[in-house]
């Protein structure tokens, strides 16, 4: 039988995954991009998964919001990711430093 | 081992995988290839969690859109691979160090009592009810508003990426329609009333 911890150690791999991805990609923002999609794919699996073990809707309809707010945040991000790589010629994180922050 | 289990270790490995080849490949297009690997083997995963509308909603809308749309902007920025590779070895035992230590903690959060749990019945068929009427019933009454708003960050969402990426280049001819329609045919044509001119003869 699957139980709940089955899917909980499974988001928790996927969102480990993303963050290694997020340290060791610090050059290309496409990869930073999709490292942010697996970390809420790994959350939305938790959702999912606590929704369906405790008999609450709730959990799904919030999946339904992060799905719809997630990919507004990508189509904005990739916009983004266009103008920068149009005016700058490179999508390289380190050299985008115009605040020197 | 039921059979559901074995297709959860099936599903949860290949998406495990396939999520290790996201952050691992070289070429940034089999990233994303590996990315929509990991979607639908993770949709796949939550269909065993009897969430059909979420799973088919994750493929339709992330499959079909977003990663299409990811593949795109891949495939038109032209991206020097040994480029954006730089630092990866540098950056990998920190990254795999900070992973393994969130992930043991995360496990160590999750106890043993998680184990132990095992599935209720579908609460969708307790009230006899499908997932999607299970979903839409609370979606359209309890959570009206925040589907309004959600529809609303959709708007804007589209709007900004636009008015991000129109730009006006200089050198183009455009057409301007609305002025085109407009002009009359007494701007254009202008009828000028003179005296008749004739070849003046050469005096000799």
């Amino acid at each position: 039988m699957i139980t709940l911890a089955h899917y909980i150690v499974f988001a928790a791999v996927l969102f480990c995954i993303a963050l290694a991805g997020i340290f060791i990609n610090r050059k290309n923002v496409i990869v930073l991009l999709m490292a942010i999609e697996l970390m809420l794919l790994a959350v939305n699996v938790n959702f999912i998964a606590f929704s369906r073990y405790l008999g609450d809707v709730g959990g799904q309809v919030f999946v339904f919001f992060i799905l719809t707010v997630a990919a507004a945040e990508s189509a904005i991000g990739l916009g983004i990711l266009t103008l920068i790589f149009r005016n700058r010629r490179t999508i390289n994180v380190a050299e985008i430093d115009d605040l020197h922050g | 081992m039921t059979i559901q289990l074995a297709a959860f270790y099936f599903f949860a490995s290949i998406s495990v995988l396939a999520a290790l080849g996201v952050i691992g490949l070289r070429n940034p297009v089999h990233a994303v290839l590996s990315l929509v690997l990991t979607f639908f083997s993770t949709a796949c995963i939550w269909m065993l969690l009897q969430a059909e509308f979420l799973a088919l909603a994750l493929i339709v809308v992330y499959v079909g859109a977003v990663m299409v749309l990811f593949l795109f902007v891949v495939m038109m920025l032209d991206i020097q691979v040994a480029e954006t590779r730089e630092g990866f070895v540098r950056y990998l035992p920190i990254g795999l160090g900070v992973a393994v230590v969130m992930l043991l903690e995360i496990l160590a959060l999750i106890g043993i009592r998680a184990m132990q749990v095992v599935p209720p019945a579908n609460p969708a068929r307790v009230d006899g009810l499908s997932n999607v009427a299970w979903i839409g019933q609370a979606l359209y009454t309890e959570y009206l508003l925040p589907f309004e708003v959600a529809a609303l960050i959709l708007t804007v969402g589209m709007v900004a990426a636009v008015a991000l990426t129109l730009r006006r280049r200089k050198g183009v001819r455009h057409q301007f329609p609305s002025q085109q329609v407009q002009a009359k045919p007494r701007e254009r044509v202008r009828l000028v009333s003179m005296p008749a001119e004739c070849k003046e003869e050469p005096k000799s």
